[in-house]
């Protein structure tokens, strides 16, 4: 288990931080939507539910598009478009 | 934001019938018939099932809401994130609410704590550790019933931290104050307490039993009457500084998102008071959550308080007795006891136990001879609640098809033992957890409470930076071009 951040296709990247509790994954999402362009889209991997509702309140709070959830088996995957 | 796509896994059958809302409901027969199981031995065992349940319907509130209090000062600083302490601050006023109530019905089985510098000491170390560890006290029970093996290690590391803490004896114990062992030789224990052996006997009965604790009502002389609950305890030491964190959360964590999300360059008070609404309403299953959370402790007070008139008792020891269970009592025939939410003192009994029972004594101690006990921990009943919030939290996550086993990396593990550690240290030099030290303290009148979260609101910041810096450090030794 160990963090991962890539590149998938132009303008889209990919974090997975599954594994990880609080507050590895609402920190590396942070450090994530600071790396990546404004318009580009990251899908995010997790499977630690209560970072959830962390990222969803930093999304409204910056004005970044979360506009994708898939979520079951206790794993989740959303995917935020930076503002 | 958008409309927001969202998809579930789930297979074509029935919510009831699949796999995981089965387990759910396995779980929670579990503990009907846990619970019947006991009642079929004694009745009596009624009062340790009260723990039980509340328990239970703590840990999937918990689970719900995700309401975790590390949660509520740790996001605030490393992702500017204000909801968990919203929904903390929303608890702590139906709590003071509901407990006015049980205090003026003469059902409170509350008690302060002694005030002093040990508080912010012990909760900055507290509160350092829960940046590390993922979770507070009783969040990580409710992350270990999601299946969290890391919360888990938490768990352990501050059920033996504490038991080591207020049982070990040492070279440690000449850095004690000369004072505090001559005020601790005075008080003239019993001679199987040792009391000036052990440096946290000596501080709990050379300094701590020293201080005063009281609730406002007290300070004021107003103790017993309806304007010292209602206008002291509950309006004056809870509600008032809850509204003044709301507004400081809602100031410099809500409303420049707000404003900019609805437009408003010149906001009136209309707006701002608009604003507030949506930042409590903003995580509506951490605002539930906190609702629920805040009544039930209050109700949970109430329960215990009508039982303990009910059986003619102060203790469960004195009921443990008359049942004819008389291992693990204190030399008083108590054990811990607290009627209300409560977290830490249950698992150091864990810990002690087991200590215990590997030819450890620690019956030698003030925290467990005099005072808590060590008891089997099937006759544990805070432990129960403990194992409650765990199973209640399974049962939760389980009909969300949240429940996930999750195995520790060394990492993860050694901030888990590590952070936990520290917490169970920080946890008993404060004399409590953030539920017993701030979370039942300022919703009963007891300022020592706030106190216990600037502590912790310290040890969180410095936490926080810790713990950036390690993460920088960490991403920066990796090669990969698409590191952090």
């Amino acid at each position: 288990m160990a963090m991962t951040f890539n590149k998938i296709a132009d303008h889209e990247w990919e974090l997975n931080v599954c594994g990880y509790t609080c507050p590895h994954p609402q920190m590396y999402t942070k450090k994530a939507l600071q790396k990546i362009e404004s318009g580009d889209v990251l899908s995010l991997v997790f499977d630690n539910p209560s970072s959830g509702e962390s990222i969803m309140a930093m999304c409204e709070a910056e004005g970044n598009d979360l506009f994708d959830r898939q979520d079951g088996g206790g794993s989740f995957t959303w995917k935020i478009r930076k503002a | 934001m958008s409309s927001v796509a969202t998809a579930s896994a789930a297979s074509g059958s029935h919510w009831l019938l699949r796999k995981s809302s089965l387990q759910a409901m396995s779980v929670f027969l579990l503990v009907v018939a846990g619970s019947l199981l006991a009642l079929a031995e004694d009745t009596r065992f009624v009062y340790m099932l009260v723990y039980v349940w509340f328990g239970l319907a703590y840990g999937m509130l918990l689970q719900y809401g995700r309401f975790c209090m590390a949660s509520a000062v740790r996001d605030l600083f490393a992702v500017k994130v204000p909801r968990m302490a919203v929904g903390m601050m929303i608890a702590v006023a139906l709590y003071a609410l509901v407990a006015a109530v049980v205090t003026l019905a003469g059902f409170s089985t509350f008690h302060p704590n002694a005030m002093g510098w040990h508080i912010v000491i012990g909760a900055a170390i507290f509160g350092f550790g829960i940046v590390f560890t993922g979770g507070c006290a009783s969040g990580s029970l409710y992350k270990a019933g999601e299946g969290n093996m890391n919360s888990m290690l938490v768990i352990l590391a501050i059920s033996f931290s504490q038991a080591i803490v207020v049982s070990a004896s040492g070279w440690w114990d000449s850095l004690v104050p000369q004072s505090w062992i001559e005020s601790a030789k005075a008080k003239e224990m019993p001679e199987e307490l040792s009391v000036t052996e052990g440096w946290f006997d000596i501080f709990t009965a050379g300094h701590i039993w020293d201080l005063k604790g009281a609730t406002t009502a007290d300070m004021f002389d107003m103790a017993g009457t309806t304007a010292g609950v209602v206008w002291m305890n509950t309006m004056l030491t809870a509600i008032l500084p809850v509204a003044i964190i709301l507004v400081v959360l809602y100031v410099f964590y809500y409303r420049k998102g707000h404003l900019r999300r609805t437009g408003k360059a010149a906001p009136s008070l209309g707006d701002e008071l608009a604003g507030m609404w949506a930042m409590f309403t903003s995580s509506k299953n951490t605002a539930i959550a906190g609702i629920g959370l805040g009544i039930l402790a209050g109700l949970h007070m109430y329960v215990t308080g009508v039982l303990r008139e009910h059986y003619d008792i102060f203790n469960f020891g004195e009921l443990l007795v008359a049942m004819g269970y008389t291992n693990g009592l204190s030399i008083q025939d108590t054990v811990f006891d607290p009627g209300y939410w409560y977290i830490t003192t249950q698992e150091a009994q864990w810990g002690g136990w087991i200590m215990q029972q590997l030819g450890i004594n620690s019956m030698d101690s003030i925290f467990f001879g005099l005072d808590n006990g060590l008891p089997n921990p099937l006759l544990n009943a805070p432990g129960f609640m403990s194992i409650g919030i765990i199973l209640g939290a399974s049962v939760m996550a389980l009909a969300r098809r949240e429940f996930k086993w999750k195995m520790p990396s060394w990492e993860t593990a050694f901030f888990a033992i590590v952070g936990g550690t520290l917490m169970g240290i920080g946890a008993r030099l404060a004399m409590g957890c953030n539920i017993g030290a701030f979370f039942a303290t300022v919703t009963n009148g007891d300022p020592s409470g706030w106190v216990f979260l600037f502590g912790m609101v310290i040890g969180a910041y410095v936490g926080v930076k810790a713990f950036t810096w390690y993460m920088d450090w960490s991403d920066s030794r990796k090669t990969s071009e698409c590191g952090l």
